[in-house]
């Protein structure tokens, strides 16, 4: 018997504590899963799941309060819509233009400075909308004098996803083989054509994961929307108008709720979760197909 | 022919508008480093970061909430995600179902907003065990939400030392057990090391968790683990919000100072180790 083997008993022990770690997460989800919706389902089914999803009234301090979360969604809809659009766009050129465009030198410092920030804490973005992006709306560019609203919170997580956004359509659009550009120039096109009727679609799956994932990191977040969406409870119908995100609608009903009206918050809470749930299941198909067309090229 | 030549000059302009974006990227983003500078760091004082806090703010309270909160996640999450992930890279072929609900589980929890594990540490913490907010119920409910980043990046680092240095140890007559904690972990050690501390970037960055786990009482001291407390990036939102910008701002910087230097010691650390140990 050597002395460099473990007994039987023990290596099964010790495996037995690695697959109780592995199955931790599984726990966890669970438990995350159950409790969200043992606290907060039957508060939705006792309002009436379409009272509750599409009522148009928020309101927790009058003697009959009603919970209709339905501004909330819609705002956190257009916010994230409109951030995306915003972050998507510049984040993708600007990666085409360190992918091709920007001289070599250049590249890798811009590149580093883009990862530097991607490491930025989003509460500072926050601060940042609050006090230059909401001033900077409100006096030269709103319409409605209101500076708060869907378009600063669109502004903040647009450029709080960029440099997310850049890194991955770079890294994708470099996974991209070198001979298609150089076929694509031997076919007589030009530098330009290459990159953007060539490259670009190749690097079409990488550009799409980036979109799903800025939406993701756009619908969850709290804190920079918090503090440049404004807060009151109003259906939006401007893009200048103070109104309530899903988790805006959480964070700021649970500084100061408690009761039904913090069950309503668990609710709001069981809604949001459900989104990003369907937000992941779409993730994982879209790979699995991908995976599956890459199999088939085979 | 002369639908090449506009083609040509639709991916000419779109170049240009590369430039643009690029050129706005920069902007906006040196913008927010630009604006929390100049309006922190000349607010940085003794009072700020070490006072009593009673007369002016102070985010003496913050900085040790920050830290116990850090200690706490990772106490948690290094051991369960270290675990999770030799289990997946050393004990398993990927194949079974087993091993398919754990990525899918880890998937699901990388992607749940942070203030629905706020909702979750607030159910289980302050209402199911009646504990109230505190730091101790704030860290744990991170450590969850770190678990994923921990769990993936040590997989990576774990695929990424040669099955020859295992079979090596088997051949010399190591068990698995003894192969894992003698060979294989310290040749990776400087992956897993790197994906701590990045982790413990997040921790510090995170806020929305905290709001509804540890409270945001900005001006007392936690007295214990189980007492409330605050994190340098609840005061910022605290400060912002409640008339005190340039407090905020000077919380700012020390915030991406401390950021950003756990990154630069991400790496130097991961490149140290990496040289001891020989590791690519």
């Amino acid at each position: 018997m050597n002395s460099y083997s473990l007994g039987k008993h023990k290596e099964r022990a010790v495996k037995g504590a690695f697959v109780f770690c592995a199955a931790f997460s599984i726990i966890a989800l669970l438990i995350i899963t159950a409790f969200l919706f043992i606290s907060g389902a039957p508060f939705i089914v006792k309002t009436g799941v379409f009272k509750f999803l599409f009522g148009t009234n928020w309101d927790t301090v009058s003697e009959t309060p009603s919970y209709g979360i339905f501004p909330m969604i819609l705002s956190s809809l257009y916010v994230t819509a409109l951030s995306v659009l915003i972050g998507v766009t510049i984040g993708l050129f600007t990666a085409i233009a360190l992918y091709k465009f920007l001289p070599k030198k250049a590249v890798p410092v811009i590149r580093q400075t883009v990862n530097l920030l991607a490491g930025i804490p989003s509460v500072i973005f926050g601060l940042f909308g609050l006090k230059i992006i909401v001033p900077f709306l409100r006096d030269y560019i709103s319409p409605t004098g209101v500076g708060y609203g869907i378009f600063a919170s669109s502004l903040v997580l647009g450029i709080m996803i960029l440099p997310t956004i850049v890194s991955i359509c770079l890294d994708s659009l470099e996974s991209v083989p070198k001979e298609y550009y150089e076929g694509a120039l031997a076919l007589g096109a030009t530098n330009e054509q290459a990159t953007f009727k060539v490259m670009l679609p190749a690097a079409k799956s990488g550009v799409l994961a980036g979109v799903v994932l800025a939406v993701g990191r756009a619908i969850g977040e709290t804190m920079a929307v918090i503090m440049v969406i404004g807060g009151s409870t109003d259906m939006p119908t401007s893009l200048f108008q103070s109104v309530r995100t899903l988790t805006a609608n959480i964070a700021m009903g649970a500084m100061d709720l408690t009761g039904d009206s913090f069950t309503a918050l668990i609710s709001t809470g069981v809604v949001l979760f459900v989104f990003t749930l369907l937000l992941n299941v779409s993730f994982s198909l879209l790979k699995k197909e991908k995976k599956e067309k890459a199999e088939k090229k085979k | 022919m002369k639908r090449l030549i506009s083609d040509k000059k639709v991916c000419y302009s779109l170049k240009i508008f590369s430039y643009i974006s690029t050129a706005i990227a920069i902007i906006a983003l040196i913008a927010i480093i630009g604006y929390v500078l100049i309006n922190g760091v000349g607010k940085i004082n003794l009072t700020l970061l070490f006072g009593d806090g009673k007369s002016s703010p102070s985010i003496l309270p913050a900085l040790v909430g920050t830290l116990s909160l850090i200690v706490i996640a990772l106490g948690f999450s290094i051991p369960l995600g270290i675990g999770c992930a030799v289990f997946l890279t050393e004990y398993t072929d990927n194949k079974s179902k087993f091993v398919k609900f754990i990525r899918i589980s880890t998937e699901t929890l990388a992607g749940i907003p942070s203030i629905v594990y706020g909702l979750f540490g607030y159910l289980i913490f302050v209402d199911l065990l009646n504990m109230g907010y505190s730091l101790l119920g704030g860290g744990i409910t991170l450590s969850i939400m770190i678990l994923p980043v921990i769990v993936r990046s040590t997989e990576e680092s774990l695929l990424s030392v040669p099955q020859g240095l295992r079979e090596g140890s088997y051949a010399l007559g190591a068990g698995k057990v003894r192969t894992i904690f003698k060979v294989v972990l310290p040749s990776c050690a400087g992956g897993i090391v790197t994906a701590i501390i990045l982790a413990a970037g997040r921790v510090i960055s995170e806020s929305a968790v905290l709001i509804l786990t540890v409270g945001m009482v900005v001006d007392k001291m936690p007295v214990s683990l189980l007492s409330p407390g605050t994190s340098l990036a609840l005061d910022i939102y605290y400060f912002g919000s409640f008339g005190y910008p340039e407090e905020a701002a000077a919380t700012s910087v020390v915030l991406m100072i401390l950021v950003f230097g756990i990154n630069l010691l991400a790496i130097f650390v991961g490149k140290i180790i990496k040289r001891k140990t020989g590791e690519k």
